[in-house]
This record gives structure tokens, C-alpha cells and sequence, in this order.
């Protein structure tokens, strides 16, 4: 059977070439315009995966995304892709498929012993089996035997994109009912049309349909559509979601066709398509019958028969049976017979079928066999005998006679299910229809409409009979999800054990979980359910569908949007010169930020106890920059900046600086920062550095929803001012040396202090004040000159021994005189009275953000957590941030270490912590907890470095 | 996703806004005098509706304004959009 099958003449491949191909190592070749399933088939290749439990040899039952069995793992390497239904790869040349689940190959699989085992395995057996003595002790063994593809090792080295598109009509499929739709919208030239198509080519059904005239409606449809300048087609697209406000998401493949290094600048691109009207005409979906070993190989649906033979020019098998409880493989039947295709018999459970149907088979020379069941199926790698049993005559079961058929390809038909899914997921309810025993469209909120087989307008009457499963014979070895190993039994065990609902039967039995979720096996698991809890459909229910459809290659998720494009990367003005300076850097809010300055061959922790030391005895130079600063300008600037801090804003002066907290409405504080008064309507804040969006988005609200009568404008200038700070006994010195026209002196601008004037002849704003404890001067120029000014600085104060220094020697300084760091000092409840504002709270007279909040009952707890300092007992103890303060009994937390450093300064640990009742506390020991160690320390004031503030002054 | 008529920039898609939730809440004239349950009912309590809700969004990625809508929050369909100050117009449909 190795040999390559000869094509019939109305093929829609190209019969004249030759596309070489390898599937578990071995050479092949097809035809341009197969897909694998269709290339595999032509080379007779029977079993192309194995089950994902019992590792049964599984052959192609389907033509398309329905396809349960025939998973590949496509490509290798960082091309490699797992789960891929062979249905739907198009044949490129030199593509490298491997067949999942199965070892060494899907032909001889050592692990198929387990289906000997099978009864060991029944459903549920994930949660019955393996929870002795627990998961963990199994899950080694079931990853191994139950995995299904492999997951790429390898970064996808495939680029993918996103776009938008917007559309007045969108119309999903291409198949007949899809044509119409569109040319049917298009004939508005007003109105955009956006047709979408899932297979390689636009067509749907037709593309698989011996009758000429079918043949030449669609070859007229599409030459109309590609007329129409207002249908635009997207071919090779699936729509995978559907969700509010007719948005779908959709995934082009745009090189996926021509294979691997296709070059290609996109392999997919993912689509955001915004809709007016939505039009769905995605079909249906063949359901197979339910009976005994309906999963070996050669076990087909009838579509996807009627595909191979008509659309890729295939003869199957020398002896093709059908088995139907519905009119539509009859059709098939006859189709094939008029192509030369040798038909042997059809088999349907109903006992009496249309005449014409009949006689149109005898006339072909078929053998039929009505009111018959298949009852088993006999043969190794692919079925090959047929066990039939005709129901009991006249009632009289006496008279059933078995019979056994010989069968090459059994081709199936249990009925159609409507392709709902987007219907589904757009918020639309479902309903069920006796007759044709599916679940059609019910109703909607949404603009959208359904029309063709996906409304279950099957073009002609099915005449179904119901048969959920085959009854007489035992359920153990009928399958309902194939993929998956779902069997009637199991579906029956579960309502046995009292899982009721739909929803937690698929759960306990797997049924319709697996990657295809589904598509065949969901509405003859829910008649399974119906059948073994005696209710109707309806009133079992059905699972709701979620997107994706189809699965989605991560990659298009994300589109261009990896590595130094995942996120905008903020680089400081001076950026170059520290990197001329060796400054390492990460991330601080958005910006990248140097942590210290590391000399050749020193350690980071060295380099910044070697920063801080050079604050405290001579000058250090920081790159201040992310410093939030927001203008805030307008005639009622100061009432507006009154209500939004807790300090009192009516008596600022011109000139001069004031330190201000700022709270939410519930009273927790969210903000700190020093504010300066520009002028009397013009106002300088200072927020935590990367909170400057925050907070101006904080202010924004409070002036556009709330005071929308006060006249004030806020603005974000963090970005156009450039900070140097120069902090140390020797900052002012080294200012000195450059040409300022602001006098610098100790007498004429003391702390907290603020100047505007030249410096180099350029505009510069310099604020005296202090996050370190010793002498600073927060120098801005605009962002353009940042990079100079800390190159001259850098330069003058090389001879009194300047040192830059980075965040994490600013964070140690500030550590040491116990300055509190919002965010990192307080959590989502503090509130000013627990850093020691209570008493400006309690002095302020106008009422302010926040200000009636925290007087609640929660804000007057005596056991609040208080910001407090911490002193280890061992002078040669360590702690970290995030240690718990014990209670007494140590049964519970009362409190946390919030930053804790070791300084080199002080040469020793030094601790800041939130603690209940802390205020109240001080000099009490208490215990610290970490990683089971216990140290005992003292509650004393934050400030540890030069409480009497001596160095600020200087 | 939705679509929202900003009043200064016109329809943009829902990426580009910002939800703050019920809007029209109004903040006591005198916080200081009024009990802790009327503070507490104005800083937490907000209406959950199945169907018409009156909220703030904020053009976040665009012209950075506040401003109020009417969304049926069964089928996010936005029946009004009108600015901060004024009050709430009549509108037909959704399920109120
Ligand atoms: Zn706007």
C-alpha cells in the first residue's frame, strides 16, 4: 500500500507534481494542492496517531478542524509546533510531520500496551488512581504516557503581527451560504463587506462536490467577489473569538503554507476585526455513530470521504462500506459511484429510507442493508471486517441475523451538528431540534445573523434517526471523544456516580476537553447523558462555548510586541555618561536607573556602601531625573493644592519649600513630596519618583469630577527637567565652581529653599532639600543640557573627591535618617496619624482629601501599624525587609520590617518597620522573625544617623 | 471590546479610556459634620445594576478628560454620552 494512489481526473491538485514530504522519518511524496491528511492518504499511510490515554492506533476520520486523531508535531526546532491537525497543513515542499503521543513512532508504539489494560483506566481515573498517596507521586508517569504534542524547548523564530480591521458586514465562511451573504451585502456600494474564509482556498463544501454545476456557481462567486470593490476577502483566517460589540478576533496564516523560512515578513497576523453586522456561515460538522470499535483506522466520516475522493482525487479503499442514520451519506454514496468509485455497501439503522435513495443505490449496484447496526468492527492496524445485525423483524427478536462484511474504509454518518461555536460565544442561546437531532440558533443580543447548514438548513432533508449509541452491546469499547478516550461507558459511569450536569460530566470524563474540543463528540456525549439519566436534551443542557475556536499560536498574541519591544524603555538624558561612568543599571518604575557604580572587579553591595560613605564625607552627584514634578498653575492653585495635601499650603511663600503628604479619599496615604511656590498662582510639586502619572492623574479627577469650579490647570513636567543632585559636606563647594548667577551661600538659601536663575547660562531651577540628611542641591536644567551638567560636575568636583552615586546608596542614606519611602515604609492602609502627623492633622483647619476618613473608627485603633525604627540587640545582627514583628505570644504578626540596610556609616543593621501601636511602644523589645530565625530588637525613633539634623545645616 | 464616543476626540476604541466607575456620587458639603455611616456609604457603597448604569470614563490615551456615559451593562451598549457637569438624560432602551 506504499505505493502512491493514482488521482481521479476532477482533482483540485495539481496532478503533475510532485511535492516531496517525510512523516516519522520516511520520504514521500504528493501533490501540490493536498493537504498532509490528503498526501498521507495518497501513500496509503493508515495510522497516523495513537490515543491520548490508551494510545490506540488512531487513522484520519475527518477532512478538517473537526479532526480528532490526526495530530502531528510539525517542524522541528524553533519552528517546531505541536497538536497540528494534518487536515489542515497544506503540502509544502519538504515539510517534516512526526506523529504524536506514540514511541518510538506511531506504527509500532510500545506503549500501546496500556490498552490492554483499559478497564484499569476508566473515566475519572486522573482523580480516582492517582490521589494515593498523591498526585505528585503519579504525575511523572502521566506526563510520560499522556502528553500529547511536544511544547516547543526554542523561542518561535517565526515574526508575527497584529491589525485592525472594521467592516460595515462581516460574513464568516465561504461556502455557498457565505457567497451569497457577501455578494448579497455587497450590492450596497455603501456598505463594506469583509468576507472570511478558514481553508486554503474560499469555497466551503463545494470545494469537495463532483456535480459540474456546483463546480461553475462557485468559480462564478468568487469572480464576482473579486469584482466587488467593496468584499474584501481574507483567505486562510479563522476566526477564533467572539465577543462584545461584534469584535472577533481572527488569525491569518499567512505563510504557514509555504513552510519554515518561507521569508516571509509575517508567518500570522492577528486580526481585531470590529463589525457592524455579523453574518456566520460556518457550516456544520459530521457527527460519526457510536458502536463498537468505531475508532480503528479506516473509520471515516462520510464528508470527509466525499472531500478525499472529489476535492483531492482519491480512491480511498477497493472495499468502501457506509453506515448512516440520516439521507446525506447516501449522497455521498451515489457521488462516488457516478466518479467510478466502487461503492460495496450501505448499512442504515432506520428501516425504511426515501425510494429514490434506494433505488438510485440498487441502480449503482450497492448492496443495502436497512434497519441493520454495525455491532463490531475486526482488524489490526485498520479495520477490515464488519460484524452486522439486522434489527428483529416484526418485534420477534428470534429472527436477528449477524452477518459479517468485509471493509476496507467504513464511512460514517450519525447526523450534523450546526458550527456554532462564535454563535455561542457571542452571548447567543442555543436550541435543540428533534428532527435533525442538533442544536440550532436561538436567540441574541447581538447584530448578527446565521444562515446555511450553521442554522441547520442542511439543503434538503436529512430524514435522521436517532441513535445516540448502539444498544444491545456493551458501552465499554464505544468512543465518543476519540482523542481523548472517551467512551459510552465512561459517559454512563458518571451519571451513575451522580454527575449530573453537563458541565461536570465533561470535567469527570474528559469528553470534549480534548484540543479539538469537542467538535464531534460533545452532542453524542450530551444523548449518551440524556439516554443514561433519562431526560431530554434540552433539559440536560449544553456546555457553553469559549473562544479560542481553533487553537492560536501564542506568538500572534503577542504580535511585535517581545523582547526590547514588549514595553517603552525610559533612558535618562544623562544615560551615556553613566554608562561612561560604569554605572549598572535595572529598572525602577519604567526607567532604567543605575543602582551604583561598581568599579572593576567590586562587588555591587561594596560599591554602594562605598557611594554612601562618600555622601557623608565628602559629595556625591545622583542622577535625579525621574524626581515626579507637575506644574500647577491658575488663580486658585493654592486653595486646590490646600485641599490635596494635609499640610498647610495657605502660608507657603514665594520661594520657599514645604514637605507635603498626600492622601486618597479614604485617608490612606498614597504620596510625599516637596511642594515649592513658584509664584502665587504657580506651584512646583514633587511627587515619589515614577508616581508623577499617578498622582497627576489623581489631581486631574478631583479638578475635572469634583471642584470643577476652581480655576486650575496641572501639568506633567517630569520628563523636561533634568535633575542632578549634589548631596554632601561638600556639595555647595562643588556648585560654586560654576558659573551661577544664584547666590549659593549658606546665609542667603538655606534648607528647604528654592531658586531660579542661570547656571552656564542656562536656565535652572535649585531646590535645597534633603533625602539623604546631608547638604543637597537638587539641580534642574532642561532635559537637554542634563547630560553636560553631569559631566561638568563631574568634572569640578573631581578634585574634592566626587563620587556618583545610585538609587541604592540614596535608598541606604535615607534608611539610615529614617526618611520615609511611600510604598516601601507604608502599605494600602496607612495613615498619616501613623507616621507622627497627627498633630498637624489635628492643627489644620480646612478640610482636605482624606480628612474626614481618619476620624472612622479604623483610624483611631490603638493597635494600628505605626512607622517606627528598629534596633537590632546584636550590634552584628541582619534582617530584611519583609521579617515579621512577633507578637507576645508569637501567635500572630504585629507588624513588619519595611527597609532594612546594612550601614556602613553607623556599622550596623539598621531598620525601619510599620509595628501596632508603635508610636505608643518606643524602647519595647520585641521579636524578630525570619526564615526561623528569631532576633530580639528595640522599637527607638526611625532616625539613626545624626538625629539632631547638624549635617543639614552645614 | 467597545467603542466610546469621546465628546472632545469622537468614537475610539475602549483601549484608549479608562472605567472610574459609578459616577454622579456626590461628596458631603461638610465632611466634618456628617457620621461616619453617611462618609462610609459616600467612600464605599456603589450600585451594581443589571442594565443601565451611569458612570465616569476618562480618555486616558487621548485627551486625557473625564467625562460621563450611560452603559447597559448586559449588552455594553452606550446609550448617552455627556459631560462631568451635567446631569443625567433621559434615555430610551436598555433594561432598567
Ligand atoms: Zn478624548
Amino acid at each position: 500500500m506504499n505505493q502512491t494512489i493514482r488521482r481521479l481526473p476532477h482533482a483540485r491538485i495539481e496532478a503533475d507534481s510532485t511535492v516531496e514530504f517525510f512523516f516519522d522519518g520516511r520520504r514521500y511524496t504528493g501533490k501540490k494542492g493536498d493537504s498532509l491528511a490528503s498526501a498521507l492518504l495518497a501513500n496509503g499511510v493508515g495510522v497516523v496517531g495513537r490515543s491520548f490515554k490508551l494510545h490506540r492506533p488512531r487513522g484520519i476520520l475527518g477532512c478538517g478542524t473537526e479532526e480528532p486523531n490526526a495530530l502531528v508535531q510539525l517542524e522541528s526546532g524553533e519552528y517546531t509546533e505541536p497538536n497540528v491537525r494534518a487536515t489542515l497543513i497544506p503540502l509544502y515542499p519538504g515539510l517534516v510531520a512526526k506523529g504524536q503521543n506514540a514511541w518510538p513512532s506511531v506504527r509500532f508504539d510500545l506503549l500501546g500496551a496500556v490498552g490492554l489494560c483499559k478497564r484499569l483506566l476508566p473515566a475519572s481515573f486522573y482523580y480516582k488512581t492517582f490521589m494515593w498517596p498523591n498526585w505528585r507521586s503519579w504525575e511523572w508517569l502521566v506526563r510520560r504516557i499522556a502528553g500529547l504534542g511536544t511544547a516547543p524547548q526554542a523561542a518561535d523564530a517565526e515574526r508575527y503581527v497584529k491589525q485592525n480591521i472594521h467592516a460595515d458586514v462581516v460574513v464568516v465562511g465561504a461556502g455557498r451560504s457565505g457567497l451569497e451573504a457577501a455578494l448579497e451585502a455587497a450590492r450596497d456600494p455603501a456598505k463594506r463587506v469583509l468576507l472570511i474564509d478558514s481553508q486554503e482556498e474560499p469555497g466551503g463544501r463545494l470545494l469537495g462536490s463532483p456535480v459540474p454545476e456546483e463546480r461553475s456557481w462557485l468559480a462564478n462567486a468568487l469572480s464576482e467577489v473579486a469584482q466587488r470593490d467593496n468584499i474584501t476577502l481574507l483567505c486562510r483566517t479563522t476566526v477564533n473569538g467572539y465577543y462584545d460589540n461584534n469584535v472577533l478576533a481572527a488569525l491569518e496564516r499567512r505563510s504557514n503554507h509555504l513552510g519554515p523560512r518561507s521569508g516571509n515578513a509575517f508567518r500570522e497576523c492577528f486580526w481585531r476585526v470590529f463589525a457592524g453586522r455579523v453574518i456566520l456561515a460556518t457550516g456544520a460538522i459530521e457527527r460519526p455513530l457510536v458502536f463498537p470499535n468505531n475508532d480503528r483506522p479506516g473509520i471515516m466520516l462520510a464528508s470527509a470521504v466525499r472531500e478525499y475522493t472529489h476535492r483531492y482525487g482519491l480512491t480511498l479503499a477497493r472495499e468502501i462500506v457506509f453506515y448512516t442514520n440520516n439521507d446525506s451519506a447516501w449522497q455521498v454514496a451515489l457521488e462516488l459511484h457516478r466518479v467510478g468509485v466502487k461503492v460495496d455497501a450501505i448499512i442504515d439503522i432506520r428501516g425504511a429510507v426515501d425510494s429514490a435513495l434506494v433505488e438510485g443505490a440498487r441502480d449503482a449496484g450497492i448492496n443495502h442493508y436497512l434497519g441493520t447496526r454495525v455491532i463490531n468492527t475486526k482488524g489490526r492496524s485498520g479495520i477490515r471486517r464488519l460484524k452486522i445485525q439486522r434489527a428483529p423483524a416484526d418485534g420477534d427478536p428470534s429472527v436477528q441475523s449477524v452477518e459479517s462484511l468485509p471493509c476496507e474504509l467504513l464511512a460514517i454518518s450519525g447526523g450534523w451538528t450546526p458550527t456554532l461555536h462564535l454563535y455561542s460565544q457571542s452571548g447567543g442561546k442555543l436550541q435543540y431540534r428533534e428532527s435533525d437531532a442538533c442544536l440550532i440558533p436561538d436567540c441574541n443580543n447581538q447584530n448578527i445573523s446565521v444562515v446555511g447548514r450553521a442554522a441547520g438548513e442542511f439543503r434538503g432533508e436529512l430524514n435522521l434517526q436517532c441513535q445516540w449509541l448502539t444498544p444491545d452491546v456493551p458501552p465499554e469499547n464505544q468512543w465518543v471523544d476519540f482523542q481523548y478516550d472517551v467512551t459510552a461507558a465512561d459517559i454512563q459511569l458518571a451519571a451513575r456516580e451522580n454527575f449530573v450536569s453537563v458541565e461536570h460530566v465533561k470535567r469527570y470524563t474528559t469528553n470534549g476537553m480534548s484540543v479539538d474540543q469537542g467538535k464531534t463528540s460533545n452532542v453524542n456525549g450530551l444523548g449518551i447523558l440524556a439516554l443514561a439519566t433519562d431526560r431530554e436534551i434540552p433539559a440536560v443542557g449544553t456546555t457553553r462555548f469559549r473562544p479560542p475556536f481553533h487553537p492560536t499560536t501564542i506568538g500572534a498574541y503577542a504580535g511585535i510586541e517581545l523582547g526590547a519591544l514588549y514595553k517603552p524603555v525610559h533612558l535618562l538624558p544623562a544615560h551615556k555618561a553613566h554608562l561612561t561612568c560604569g554605572a549598572s543599571f535595572d529598572d525602577y518604575g519604567s526607567w532604567q536607573r543605575p543602582v551604583c557604580y561598581p568599579k572593576p572587579g567590586e562587588a555591587e553591595a561594596a560599591a554602594i556602601a562605598r557611594e554612601a560613605v562618600a555622601v557623608r564625607e565628602a559629595v556625591g552627584l545622583l542622577d535625579y531625573s525621574p524626581l515626579g514634578k507637575l506644574e500647577v498653575v491658575g488663580p486658585d492653585a493654592r486653595a486646590f493644592l490646600d485641599r490635596v495635601y494635609i499640610n498647610n499650603m495657605v502660608s507657603l511663600k514665594h520661594g520657599a519649600a514645604r514637605y507635603g503628604l498626600m492622601l486618597n479619599e479614604a485617608g490612606i496615604v498614597i504620596d510625599d513630596g516637596v511642594v515649592v511656590c513658584l509664584a502665587e498662582d504657580h506651584f512646583l510639586l514633587h511627587t515619589t519618583s515614577g508616581g508623577a502619572a499617578v498622582i497627576h492623574r489623581h489631581l486631574d479627577e478631583w479638578l475635572q469630577c469634583e471642584w470643577t469650579d476652581l480655576q486650575v490647570v496641572v501639568n506633567n513636567c517630569t520628563t523636561q527637567w533634568a535633575t542632578m543632585m549634589l548631596s554632601g559636606p561638600k556639595a555647595r563647594d562643588v556648585l560654586q565652581q560654576l558659573d551661577c548667577d544664584i547666590d549659593l551661600s549658606r546665609e542667603s538659601f538655606g534648607h528647604m529653599q528654592y531658586r531660579e536663575g542661570h547656571l552656564l547660562g542656562q536656565r535652572c531651577r535649585i531646590l535645597r532639600a534633603s533625602f539623604t540628611g546631608e547638604v543637597s542641591f537638587e539641580v534642574s536644567v532642561p532635559a537637554r543640557y542634563g547630560q553636560s551638567l553631569w559631566k561638568i560636575l563631574m568634572q569640578r568636583g573631581a578634585n574634592m573627591g566626587i563620587t556618583p552615586f545610585g538609587i541604592e546608596a540614596l535608598m541606604l542614606l535615607r534608611t539610615e535618617k529614617g526618611y520615609l519611602h511611600i510604598g516601601a515604609d507604608t502599605d494600602g492602609n496607612t495613615m498619616p496619624q501613623d507616621l507622627g502627623w497627627g498633630g498637624a492633622i489635628a492643627r489644620k483647619a480646612g478640610d482636605f482629601i482624606g480628612s474626614r476618613s481618619l476620624s472612622l473608627p479604623v483610624g483611631l485603633d490603638a493597635d494600628r501599624l505605626q512607622f517606627t525604627g528598629l534596633e537590632l540587640l546584636d550590634p552584628k545582627g541582619q534582617t530584611i525587609s519583609g521579617a515579621h514583628i512577633l507578637s507576645a505570644d508569637e501567635r500572630t504578626t504585629n507588624g513588619y520590617v519595611t527597609s532594612a540596610v546594612h550601614s556602613p556609616n553607623l556599622n550596623r543593621t539598621v531598620a525601619l518597620g510599620i509595628v501596632a501601636g508603635a508610636a505608643q511602644r518606643q524602647g519595647e523589645e520585641v521579636t524578630v522573625f525570619y526564615d526561623g530565625l528569631r532576633q530580639r530588637a528595640r522599637l527607638v525613633s526611625p532616625c539613626a544617623y545624626d538625629p539632631e539634623g547638624n549635617a543639614l545645616n552645614g | 471590546m467597545i467603542r466610546i464616543e469621546c465628546p472632545w476626540c469622537g468614537l475610539r476604541s475602549e483601549s484608549e479610556f479608562t472605567c472610574g466607575g459609578q459616577s454622579h456620587i456626590v461628596r458631603p458639603e461638610n465632611p466634618a459634620e456628617v457620621s461616619d455611616e453617611i462618609w462610609a456609604e459616600y467612600l464605599y457603597q456603589r450600585e451594581n445594576p443589571r442594565g443601565l448604569h451611569r458612570e465616569r470614563w476618562r480618555h486616558t490615551y487621548g485627551c486625557r478628560q473625564w467625562f460621563n456615559v450611560i452603559r447597559d451593562t448586559v449588552t455594553h451598549e452606550i446609550l448617552a454620552v455627556y459631560h462631568m457637569t451635567d446631569s443625567a438624560p433621559e434615555v430610551s432602551g436598555g433594561r432598567e
